[in-house]
């Protein structure tokens, strides 16, 4: 829409298996590294595979001022994630927030009016930490039948969880705890659609911009796959790639086939959406503009892919249409590319749909690097699109092969390729039912 | 501002369908919301008869393959409860509005928005492995190798994927077919009314023509009763169950919690007078903020909450004394109902000029994710036949609650606007105003 405010990525925030910050993406994607690793957050022993990709380090009493860390007690793995990120973002994007005065990097005044600044935040299904919620629930069950007492529990058993044990696990306290960290009181919206969740967050804190309701939105998604509840979830629902515990950065391979199933993981990542003139206004740094968005629903089932990718075909062809541009005009494609051959193959149907006659498609392919993080891995993709463009660069796609989509999509397959990219097109679809979402970015002119 | 209420698209409500511990058609719960009857009673989904709060608002007589047709129910068994509750109420939404079988519609121009809760736990599935995993040596803690042992026996696929919360708009999408833009949000208590004021928007900007929208959620389960329980946010009146809910009362004690699916069919005004469906009201005002405050405590001065109202009243192009009638979220806990009574005097001026307001959580308890659109269709309701539902049990006036509660009968009243809220824990704060279609 002609007449609508321009929306542009002014910063981007990010944890991933290579570390927190958006530096340390991009360095590991174009030194084409593999975070995937043995799990270390627990035994993994009893799985069907060992491995994961973990964020490294995670100390969040560093993005937090002093004052809130005694909030970090009531923060799941996927909260840390999102407030590790919120800051990177904001720094990024050389904003002062109540947050970088509380803690002492700046004096003020804040950049954005609180009431103008909004939250779009994508979470997962948030695990309850087992071995805490365990050591509470075995005090009520009969270790020799395993069966649980309910009697026990309401009476005493119960009382052994924390008072704040709910407020942990909400996906809505993402959001939560960014907003208070660093005081924005615009719209904040919590969207929870698996892996698609980043693109759709990210994809409504457009609108929300664009129609008004906001100057600057931080959003994107977090999760932790990186706990035994989360893994074994993806294992009995047949995800998990098996037999490359010796192997692991041959583990996944984005469109096969010869492996088949993914690295479950974790991350975050969250971009700076902000209004055209404000961006302006305070000198920032344009990385690019977000210029369409596009979703649609799979209809065939909630539960297996639609191995035509119609749905994904749609959301493309929404969000290029949103952008007034064709699909002849991208020039870089981010994927999903699970590894999960069944789930792949109805991807590689849903570009070939939108694309029409389109071959060699410059695209890139993230899982083998930094495995599946969930609700955070999409703006993970997009972060590393951003940089992509940003440096007129496209990074190595971890064992990714062209061939391997006859033909459709070119991977940078080692090392990375210089390339001038006008347009990029990124999307993402929940494993678990039926949300698919792409967002367009454009290289920005003024 | 862009969006110039005279110059974008309308948004009109067209079809309506719920699921509720009051029943599940529109009109018996209807009746009975304005009879006051009382949704609650003793637990019974799992054994809760030493729990704290022993009591629950659930849904009864759920007959799902009798409620959504043999043959869908077949396709769609494997569906969590709360899946269960919103495909039936989106069902009748569905035909509520006519398009059942309605043949030229554009299915990529339909799209769902749904504040759907997680589904529930294979909780005695996950206890099993947590006490089958655990190690009394050494103070006791979690082996994960044993627990593995144990959880990939008992898990299943199937439970494990209804667990995720976009599952319900998922089913949704599927039963009726529709391929457009597909959401879901998660904003604790204020999800289903954030889903219908964003939803709108998508209408308002083109992206879609229909959205079928609302939520749908059970936490009645072992660890949602424990982890509300643990935060005593819930009444423990086990001895007068029915009249434990008692919003703005001053013996308030916590909510009631309950379970159900409210949808809600949104419609672009032209499409809905092209097809000559019948108007139910339209969706005049979204406004959503956050508290930005503690993730424990609401604003003490409502500042969050002031600030939702006053911008849904201004996306209405209304002022506040327009507002006929205020759906209150209404909780029944001590901290929600007395800074919600502050920031409706705040946006007001004072309690004298401040429209009724009523609380049906008195009757039906706290829907958590679908508490919003269960009371967006109530409004829609209360704006159809000029009668609004009372807050039920309301005895004892506190005198930090002194706005007019509608206590404890229907009021007959010529309302043109309704103002509904949400606040959700960790201060989400949504608001939609709604209004008499009028051409």
């Amino acid at each position: 829409m002609a007449n609508e405010r321009r929306v542009v990525i002014t910063g981007c925030g990010v944890a991933t298996p290579f570390g927190v910050g958006v530096e340390s993406l991009w360095d590991g994607l174009t030194s084409g590294k593999s975070g995937i690793r043995r799990i270390e957050a627990y035994d993994p022993g009893g799985f069907d595979s060992v491995l994961g990709a973990e964020v490294p380090e995670l100390k969040t009493r560093d993005y937090i001022p002093k004052n809130y860390r005694k909030s970090v007690k009531v923060m799941a793995r996927d909260i840390e994630l999102a407030v590790a990120c919120a800051y990177e973002a904001v720094k990024d994007a050389g904003l002062v927030t109540k947050c970088i005065i509380d803690r002492g990097e700046s004096e003020g005044p804040v950049t954005i009016c609180p009431t103008r600044f909004g939250a779009n935040i994508g979470a997962g299904l948030i695990c309850a930490d087992i071995q805490e919620l365990a050591g509470s629930l075995q005090t009520s069950g009969n270790h020799d039948t395993l069966e649980f007492d309910f009697k026990q529990w309401g009476q005493e058993g119960m009382t052994t969880l924390t008072p704040l044990w709910l407020l942990k696990f909400l996906p809505n306290m993402l959001g939560c705890h960014v907003t208070i960290v660093h005081d924005a009181q615009a719209p904040s919206n919590t969207i929870t659609c698996g892996e698609a969740s980043s693109h759709l967050a990210i994809g409504e804190a457009y609108r929300t911009i664009a129609r008004g309701a906001a100057d600057v939105c931080i959003c994107g998604g977090a999760e932790s796959k990186m706990n035994p509840m989360s893994v074994m979830r993806q294992q009995v629902m047949g995800r998990l790639v098996s037999g490359h515990d010796d192997t692991p950065d041959q583990a996944c391979k984005p469109f096969g086939p010869d492996t088949d199933g993914m690295v479950a993981g974790e991350g975050g990542g969250l971009l700076i959406l902000e209004e055209l003139e404000s961006a302006k206004a305070r000198g920032a740094r344009i990385y690019c503009e977000v210029a369409g968005f596009g979703a649609a629903s799979k209809i065939t089932s909630w539960h297996e892919p639609d191995p035509s990718g119609r749905a994904l075909s749609l959301a493309i062809k929404n969000a290029l249409a949103d952008a007034d541009l064709s699909p002849d005009q991208v020039n870089l494609l981010c994927t999903m590319g699970t590894g999960i051959n069944r789930y792949d193959e109805g991807e590689l149907a849903g570009i070939r749909t939108a694309f029409g006659d389109r071959k060699n498609i410059p695209a890139i392919a993230n899982k083998g690097a930094v495995g599946m993080g969930g609700a955070g891995c999409g703006s993970i993709d997009l972060a590393a699109t951003t940089m992509a463009m940003h440096h007129n660069t496209i990074p190595p796609s971890k064992n990714a092969s062209s061939a391997q989509t006859g033909g459709l999509l070119q991977f940078a397959e080692s090392d990375p390729v210089d390339a001038r990219i006008d347009v990029a097109v990124s999307h993402a679809y929940s494993l678990s039912g039926a949300q698919t979402a792409a967002v367009v970015l454009r290289r920005y002119e003024a | 501002m862009s969006n110039q209420p005279q110059s974008r698209r309308r948004t009109v409500i067209t079809g309506i369908g719920w699921v509720t511990p009051l029943g599940h058609e529109i009109e018996t719960v209807w009746k009975r919301l304005l009879a006051g009857d009382s949704g609650v009673a003793k637990t019974t989904h799992f054994d809760a008869s030493t729990f704290p709060s022993q009591f629950s608002s659930q849904v009864k007589d759920f007959d799902f393959a009798a409620l959504l047709g043999d043959e869908l129910a077949k396709r769609h068994e494997t569906a969590s409860l709360n899946s269960k509750f919103a495909l039936v109420a989106a069902k009748n939404a569905w035909q509520s509005a006519g398009l059942n079988g309605f043949e030229s519609l554009d299915t990529t121009r339909v799209g769902v928005y749904l504040g759907g809760g997680e589904g529930p736990l294979d909780f005695e599935s996950v206890a099993a492995a947590a006490i089958g995993g655990w190690e009394t040596e050494d103070g006791g803690s979690l082996n994960s190798v044993k627990w593995a042992e144990v959880a990939r026996e008992r898990l299943t696929h199937m439970m494990e994927l209804e667990q995720d919360p976009n599952l319900a708009a998922s089913h949704v999408a599927v039963l009726l077919g529709v391929e457009g833009p597909s959401f879901n949000t998660l904003t604790a208590c204020a999800a289903s009314t954030q889903a219908i004021g964003e939803a709108t928007s998508i209408i308002r900007r083109g992206d879609a023509d229909v959205m079928i929208s609302g939520g749908a959620h059970s936490m009645i389960h072992p660890l949602g009763v424990t982890g509300f329980n643990r935060l005593t946010a819930l009444s423990t009146r086990n001895d007068s169950v029915q009249t434990a809910s008692r919003p703005f009362d001053r013996t308030r004690d916590g909510f009631v919690l309950g379970e159900g699916a409210a949808i809600v069919i949104l419609e672009e005004l032209e499409h809905a007078r092209a097809r000559g469906a019948k108007i139910l009201a339209e969706v005049a005002g979204y406004g959503s903020t956050a508290d930005a405050f503690r993730i424990t405590d609401i604003h003490d001065q409502g500042r969050g909450a002031v600030a939702a109202m006053k911008l849904a009243v201004e996306d209405a192009g209304l002022q506040p004394s327009d507002i006929d009638y205020i759906n209150a979220h209404g909780t029944s806990t001590e901290e929600n109902d007395k800074i919600e009574t502050l920031a409706i005097r705040t946006l007001f001026g004072d309690a004298k000029s401040a429209p009724p307001v009523s609380s049906i959580k008195s009757m039906m308890g706290h829907l958590i994710a679908a508490a919003g659109a269960t009371e967006l269709i109530t409004c829609v309701l209360a704006l159809r036949d000029g009668i609004l539902p009372p807050t039920m049990n309301y005895q004892t006036p506190d005198p930090n609650c002194d706005l007019d509660y509608i206590p404890n009968e229907p009021r007959k009243a010529d309302v043109k606007t309704a103002l509904s809220n949400s606040f959700g824990f960790g201060g989400q704060n949504d608001t939609l105003v709604i209004r008499k279609f009028e051409g």
